[in-house]
C-alpha cells in the first residue's frame, strides 16, 4: 500500500505556491480545489482559487454570484480565516480579450477583436479555455499578490487535454502554417523536398477552396499581427510551461474510484512524471468506506432470516441490506484502487469519503477540507 | 418512484442514434450496450466513435480501432455489432485524395500539423466531416438495396457540445459558400434534422448530470434537432421503505427498533456497530431522497426515460450485455 497523502503538510509549506488539481471530467476538481484552498486559508495562507465551471451552488457558497474574471474575497457570515480566501471564475472569452487589450495598442486591439478568426478561436477552439486557465494563472502568479494559488482545471474529457491544448494551440497558429498556405514560396525553413512543396500548393488550393479564401485571409491578418505584438503563442505556452515546472507548482491528480477516472488519472501520473512535473498525489475522491463492522454475508443472511420468518421488520431488513450493498460497493472501490496503486507505489493517496448530499455551504467545503487531510478515511 | 415511459415506436423507427451525456455519466457504455440491444435478433449495427479516445476499445476490451469498420461483438439471436472510429485527419486526407492528387505529400502533410491546422482554422470543417462520414454509413445500401446496417450508434460529444457538433448548418458558416464539401454537407443536415435520427442523453441521478440534461434538451429543442431517451445510469435501489425516507434523511432512524429487529434475527450488535449502521442508513437516505429530487426535475424534460442498474462488480465485456438486456426489457429494438 502506498503512502498516505499529507495534505496539510502540502499546504502549510511555504514553498507551495501553486497547487494544480486536475483529473478527467466529472470527479470533483472544482470542489476538491475550492475545499482545499478553503483550508489552506484557514490555517493562514494567503489563497487565491481559480475556478472553471463550478456548480451553481458552490460558487453561491463562495459568495461568487456573477462571472467575475477577477478574484473576489470571500466574506461569509461565519467565514473567518486565519489568512484570506479569494475566489474567481474563468471567464475564457474575456480573458483572451483582456490579453489582447493589453498588449496590442488600442487600435490594433479592435483591429484584432473585430477580425473573424479571432472570434472563432477566441470562443470554440478545443484548447482555449486550457490556454487561456493558464495565462490567467500566470497572471495571478506575477501579481504576487497571493502567497498560494490553487488552480481548477478545465473539464476536458481526457487530464491530458491540459498539458497538450496549449501547446496544440501555439503550433496550429505560431504562424508558419498560414504563411505557407498564403505564399507557400516565400515560406521556407521546413527542408522540404521539391515534391512535397507541389504537394503543398495542391494542398492549399484544396484548403481555400475548401474554407474559401476570406477565413484564409483572415486568419492570414490576424496572425501577422498578433506574431509582432505578441511574439506569438509559442512563446507564451513555453512560459506557461515553465510556470508549471518550477519550484513551488505541485500537482494533485484527482480521480473517482471508477475505472476510468482512475485509467486517466494513471495516463496522468505517467506523463507528469515523464514531463518531470512534481506530482503530489492521488485524491481518491467519493469513496464509499463501510462504517459499521459487520459482513455482508452476515447482513444478508440476517435479512433473508427475518423475511423468510415473516418477521415484520422492514427497517432492520433495509438497514441490513443497504449495508450490504455498502460493503460490495466499497470493495469495489478498494479493488480498482489497488490496482492504481500496484502500477503506482510511489504515489501517495487519501481517499476522501462522499458526502451524501451537495455541497452548497462553507461548512460543507470544510468538511471536504477535513476529509482531504485524511479525517475521513 | 415514477413510471417509466420506455422505448416509443417512435425511436423504433429511428436508425441514426447519438448518445451524449456529461462527461462521467457512462455514454460510451450505454452507447456500446444500446448497439448491442439493437442488433439483437439478428440485426446488423455500426458503431461509431469520433473523438479520438478509443473508448469502445476500452469497453469492449479489444485492441485500438483502426479507421475501418470492424466487427468487435455478437449480439444474442445472431446480430453484428461493428465499430468504426472516424479519425478527422485520415478522413479529410481521404477527402482531399477523391478531388485532388497529393500522392506521397499526404503522409507529410499530415506530419508538419497540416491538416490539424486546417481543422484548427475552421472547427466547422471538422464536424462537417465527421457527421459527413457517419450520413455515408447510414445511407450506405448492399447491391439488395437493403441497408448496409440496420442503425448506427454514434458515441456523441458531451452535453456541452453535442449541440454544436450536430448543428451542422452552423458549422458550414466557417466554409466557402460553394465547393465540394457543401454540398455534401445539404444532405446531412437533412439526415439530422430528420425522424431518422435521435439523441439520446445519458444522466446520473445527480444535481449537475441533471441540470445539464435539461439544458441540453432545450438546446436540441432550439436547434431543432430531436432528443431521444433519457437514459439514467446507475440507479441503485431502494432499500428503505417509501416512508422512512425523508425522516432518515434527516437524521431521524429509530434505532431501538433496528436493534430489535436485527435481536430478532438473532443479531447482537455492540452499540458501536449500530451506530454506525444508523449513520449508513442516513447516508443512504439523503442519497435517495436527492436521487427523488432528481427524477422529478428529469420528469420536466418529459422524455421516454430508461433506468439501467448499478452494477458493482464494475464494467466488463458481460456487463454491456448486461446492460442491452436491461435496455431490451424497456422496449428497445
Amino acid at each position: 500500500m502506498s503512502a498516505t497523502l499529507d495534505m496539510d503538510g502540502l499546504i502549510d509549506d511555504p514553498e507551495t505556491r501553486v497547487v494544480v488539481c486536475c483529473g478527467s471530467g466529472g470527479v470533483g476538481k472544482t470542489t476538491t480545489a475550492a475545499a482545499l484552498a478553503l483550508r489552506a486559508a484557514e490555517r493562514g495562507r494567503h489563497t487565491v482559487v481559480l475556478t472553471i465551471d463550478p456548480a451553481r451552488r458552490l460558487a453561491q457558497a463562495l459568495g461568487l454570484r456573477e462571472l467575475g474574471n477577477q478574484p473576489r474575497k470571500v466574506s461569509v457570515p461565519g467565514f473567518e480565516p486565519k489568512g484570506e480566501l479569494w475566489a474567481m471564475m474563468l471567464d475564457m472569452r474575456r480573458t483572451f480579450d483582456d490579453m489582447v487589450r493589453v498588449h496590442a495598442g488600442p487600435e490594433r486591439a479592435e483591429q484584432l477583436l473585430g477580425n473573424r478568426f479571432y472570434q472563432t478561436i477566441s470562443t470554440s477552439f478545443a484548447g482555449t479555455q486550457e490556454y487561456m486557465a493558464m495565462e490567467k494563472l500566470g497572471q495571478l502568479a506575477a501579481t504576487g499578490d497571493w502567497d498560494l494559488i490553487v488552480v481548477d482545471t478545465p473539464p476536458s474529457r481526457s487530464a491530458l487535454d491540459f498539458l497538450d491544448a496549449p501547446s496544440r494551440l501555439s503550433s496550429a497558429l505560431d504562424g508558419r502554417m498560414i504563411r505557407l498556405l498564403t505564399s507557400p514560396a516565400r515560406a521556407g525553413g521546413w527542408g522540404l523536398r521539391k515534391v512535397v512543396s507541389a504537394g503543398f500548393s495542391m494542398f492549399a488550393k484544396a484548403v481555400s477552396t475548401i474554407l474559401g479564401g476570406q477565413l484564409l485571409a483572415d486568419a492570414s491578418a490576424f496572425m501577422q499581427a498578433f506574431d509582432t505584438t505578441f511574439g506569438g503563442f509559442r512563446e507564451r505556452a513555453t512560459k506557461t510551461a515553465e510556470l508549471l515546472r518550477s519550484k513551488g507548482t505541485s500537482f494533485l491528480v484527482i480521480a473517482s474510484p471508477e475505472p476510468d477516472a482512475l485509467r486517466e488519472a494513471s495516463y496522468f501520473v505517467e506523463r507528469l512524471s515523464e514531463e518531470s512535473m512534481p506530482l503530489s498525489g492521488l485524491v481518491a475522491n467519493r469513496t464509499h468506506p463501510v462504517l459499521a463492522d459487520l459482513s455482508a454475508i452476515d447482513a444478508l443472511s440476517a435479512a433473508e432470516a427475518l423475511e423468510r420468518g415473516g418477521k415484520n421488520a422492514p427497517l432492520a431488513v433495509a438497514v441490513l441490506r443497504l449495508h450490504a450493498d455498502r460493503v460490495a460497493l466499497a470493495a469495489r472501490e478498494e479493488r480498482l484502487l489497488a490496482r492504481f496503486t500496484r502500477a503506482h507505489p510511489s504515489v501517495p493517496v487519501v481517499g476522501v469519503p462522499a458526502l451524501p448530499g451537495d455541497v452548497h455551504d462553507i461548512a460543507g467545503l470544510r468538511d471536504i477540507g477535513d476529509r482531504l487531510a485524511g479525517a475521513g478515511s | 418512484m415514477t413510471t417509466l415511459a420506455g422505448w416509443t415506436d417512435e425511436l423504433t423507427r429511428t436508425r441514426l442514434h447519438f448518445v451524449t451525456g456529461k462527461g462521467g455519466t457512462g455514454k460510451t457504455t450505454l452507447a456500446a450496450s444500446l448497439g448491442l440491444a439493437l442488433a439483437s435478433g439478428g440485426r446488423r449495427v455500426l458503431l461509431i466513435e469520433v473523438e479520438g479516445r478509443q473508448g469502445f476499445a476500452q469497453v469492449f476490451d479489444t485492441e485500438p480501432l483502426p479507421y475501418a469498420e470492424q466487427r468487435i461483438a455478437s449480439a444474442p439471436g445472431g446480430g453484428e455489432v461493428r465499430a468504426l472510429h472516424i479519425d478527422v485527419e485520415a478522413a479529410l486526407l481521404e477527402y482531399f485524395e477523391m478531388f485532388y492528387n497529393l500522392g506521397f505529400a499526404g503522409r507529410t502533410l499530415r506530419r508538419m500539423g497540416a491538416i490539424e491546422f486546417a481543422t484548427t482554422l475552421a472547427p466547422g470543417l471538422r464536424d462537417v466531416l465527421l457527421t459527413g462520414k457517419i450520413k455515408e454509413c447510414v445511407g450506405r445500401t448492399e447491391s439488395g438495396g437493403r441497408h448496409a446496417y440496420d442503425a448506427v450508434v454514434v458515441d456523441a460529444p458531451p452535453t456541452g457540445r453535442v449541440v454544436k457538433f450536430l448543428d451542422v448548418t452552423r458549422a458550414l458558416t466557417d466554409l466557402a459558400k460553394t465547393g465540394p464539401i457543401r454540398g455534401q454537407a445539404d444532405g446531412v443536415v437533412r439526415l439530422l434534422h430528420s425522424g431518422e435520427t435521435a439523441i439520446h442523453i445519458v444522466t446520473l441521478l445527480e444535481e449537475m448530470p441533471v441540470r445539464e440534461t435539461l439544458e441540453a434538451v432545450a438546446e436540441l429543442d432550439g436547434a431543432d434537432l430531436r432528443p431521444g431517451a433519457v437514459l439514467v445510469n446507475r440507479v441503485r435501489p431502494p432499500r428503505l421503505p417509501a416512508r422512512s425516507v425523508v425522516p432518515a434523511a434527516d437524521g431521524r432512524v429509530d434505532a431501538s427498533r433496528v436493534r430489535a429487529g436485527l435481536a430478532t434475527a438473532g443479531l447482537e450488535l455492540p452499540d458501536a456497530t449500530l451506530d454506525a449502521l444508523v449513520e449508513e442508513t442516513v447516508e443512504h437516505a439523503v442519497r435517495v431522497a436527492a436521487e427523488q429530487r432528481a427524477r422529478e426535475q428529469l420528469a420536466e424534460a418529459d422524455l421516454p426515460t430508461l433506468e439501467l442498474p448499478e452494477l458493482t462488480g464494475g464494467v466488463d465485456v458481460a456487463a454491456l450485455y448486461e446492460i442491452a438486456e436491461a435496455l431490451v426489457d424497456q422496449g428497445v429494438r
